[in-house]
């Protein structure tokens, strides 16, 4: 059994997978990684089945020994990593021999940076899925984020395992062999975290006045300290309130862009309530959602109004792209 | 069109990847304050929350192939499908054949749960000033909110939260006008007409009145939740001794 030993965990790193889908009638909300294709790109990397468990790491990364070896890959923002104080190169499988130490540092792009092991990590299940859900304690390793000390286990097969074939597909070459491939440069520029978030009209949309929405989509709004994988809190262009009072709570979609009281928006995030009252004036389109999970408290963004057909082939465009042969070169 | 009125639903866009249907008992909200009057609003009624569940039902039992998840409320249930298999049409086109036939799904005979409370004191921070401002002893408003049978009218919020109603009319109160920052497990609250269950330590706007001893949400049982979408709940008042004798059972 192979393991990865947390000699620092980092600031808040969690096992993620890409979330348990299907339960809104239990009040549990999918959760998973915050950029899911980031996760997805680096257990393509390995040769893993897209949807397997890795590593979360945000703002500040961890420091990891693999004492049986592993074979790694680091996608998603650049927090500096090192394998015995040299530099590791991101978006490409790398090797860690047994005993080596890989050490992360702060961030020097984006928010979140995804430690994937061929393999796969192993935890146990909770409603289908890996993923730690930590408002409820629930998945992922014991519900929580990870500590100093955690030992976490390697997975052998993937569990999850899809056919994967064609020039993407990494042959089994036993274990220990690095596939030489890497994420084409043109992929990483069309999958760059935007900064101007698309939005659609959210299910509210139409209560909110003209001049209203014209300060929501023309004001810049800051990433507030206090946000986190349920809610991504906004400071900016003030949204009055709507007469009217409370409404009734409804069902709340990920990355729905809610305006409580005092008009400060927040964006639903993977680890959202499921259900909520405050009206929802738009939400980021599902080909934006990565782009959520890399922002950084202070980080400013916009919104920018698209239709839904721009939106459906946004999101058919990015899947297509994660499909296609060019994602990544052999080398 | 993003929204179309039917005879029993309304369809409305949510995100690119899923919609709200509302059952209607369509209200024109009233005029306030000279702003422009709200569109039409969902009230809660039992029957729009039966529609909502049976709805639920038959997605449940008769899955459609692409629809990813369920989020049922009150009123209306969000629909959250496959974007790049669907669009919002074909899915509003589907639904509206299981909306035909609501009818005739059998909702399962409802659970009674009983769920034992100690009220007051530290458990219940709030009951004090919620009996204040009713001008109520604390024994009336425990009397008053052990009276009624509640109905779980969806699960929603975090893991295994249950919005049980309707409260008593003499207990109606706002929500705190500043949330908590930690709300214990295990709290009891109410809020505008309803009350429920905190089953996690969670922010929140509830007023307390007091706590149970149960474990609303366990990741190891079968069951998980304690209780489920329709089923029917009775609070139970405890002493403090009874609470600490079933909190380490």
């Amino acid at each position: 059994m192979s393991v990865i030993k947390v000699l620092e965990p980092g600031l808040f790193t969690t096992v993620q997978d890409l979330g348990r889908e299907g339960y809104g009638p239990l009040g549990v909300s999918p959760s998973g990684a915050a950029d899911a294709v980031s996760l997805r790109i680096g257990n393509r990397l390995l040769g893993n089945a897209e949807g397997e468990a890795g590593l979360e790491m945000t703002l500040l990364g961890g420091t990891f020994a693999f004492p049986e070896g592993a074979v790694l890959a680091l996608a998603g923002s650049d927090l500096g990593a090192t394998l015995e104080g040299k530099p590791v190169e991101m978006w490409t499988p790398f090797e860690a021999k047994s005993k080596q130490v890989l050490r992360f540092g702060p961030t020097r792009s984006g928010a979140r940076c995804y430690l994937c092991v061929r393999g796969g990590i192993e935890v146990q299940f909770f409603l289908d899925s890996a993923s730690t859900h930590i408002l409820s304690g629930l998945g992922g390793h014991k519900g929580r984020a990870l500590k100093k000390g955690d030992v976490l286990t390697i997975g052998l097969a993937n569990r999850n395992e899809q056919k994967i074939t064609g020039k993407n597909a990494c042959s089994t070459r036993g274990a220990g062999t690095v596939c030489k491939r890497r994420l084409s440069a043109r992929t990483l520029k069309e999958l760059q975290p935007r900064k101007v978030l698309r939005v659609t009209p959210g299910p509210q949309s139409g209560w909110f006045s003209e001049a209203t929405k014209k300060i929501f989509y023309e004001s810049t709004y800051r990433v507030a300290e206090e946000s986190n994988r349920m809610g991504i809190r906004l400071q900016g262009g003030v949204i009055p309130a709507l007469a009217g009072g409370e409404m009734i709570s409804e069902g709340v979609s990920l990355g729905a862009v809610q305006v409580p009281e005092g008009g400060q928006p927040i964006i639903l995030f993977v680890e959202q309530q499921t259900t909520g009252g405050y009206p929802k004036i738009a939400n980021v389109i599902s080909a934006d959602f990565h782009s959520l999970g890399q922002l950084r408290p202070r980080d400013e963004i916009r919104f920018e109004r698209v239709e839904w057909d721009t939106a459906r082939t946004l999101l058919a465009k990015q899947e297509k792209l994660l499909a296609s042969e060019e994602l990544m070169r052999e080398l | 069109m993003e929204t179309s009125r039917g005879e029993v639903a309304r369809f409305q866009y949510s995100s690119d990847q899923s919609l709200l249907v509302y059952f209607n008992e369509q209200v024109e909200q009233k005029k306030t304050g000279g702003a422009k009057a709200l569109p039409l609003q969902s009230r809660i009624t039992l029957r729009a929350n039966e529609n909502v569940r049976r709805l639920l039902r038959l997605l449940e039992l008769e899955p459609v192939p692409g629809v990813r998840n369920l989020h049922p409320a009150y009123c209306s249930l969000l629909v959250k499908f496959d974007a790049i298999r669907m669009r919002h049409e074909e899915v509003e086109g589907i639904l509206r054949k299981y909306l035909e036939r609501l009818k005739e799904v059998k909702l399962p005979e409802p659970r009674r749960v009983e769920i034992p409370v100690c009220y007051g004191a530290e458990f219940g921070p709030d009951l004090a000033e919620v009996c204040m401002l009713h001008g109520m002893t604390e024994a009336r408003a425990i009397e008053l909110h052990a009276s009624v049978e509640y109905v779980v009218y969806f699960l929603g919020f975090v893991p295994g939260f249950a919005y049980l109603g309707e409260l008593p009319e003499e207990l109606v109160v706002p929500r705190l006008a500043a949330p908590r920052k930690r709300v214990p497990a295990g709290s009891v609250g109410i809020a505008g007409n309803q009350t429920g269950v905190y089953p996690f330590a969670t922010p929140g706007g509830w007023r307390l009145l007091g706590c149970t001893p149960f474990k609303m949400f366990r990741a190891d049982s079968n069951g998980l939740s304690l209780l489920s979408i329709g089923d029917r709940v009775r609070f139970t008042p405890i002493s403090r001794e009874r609470f600490a004798t079933l909190e380490s059972a």
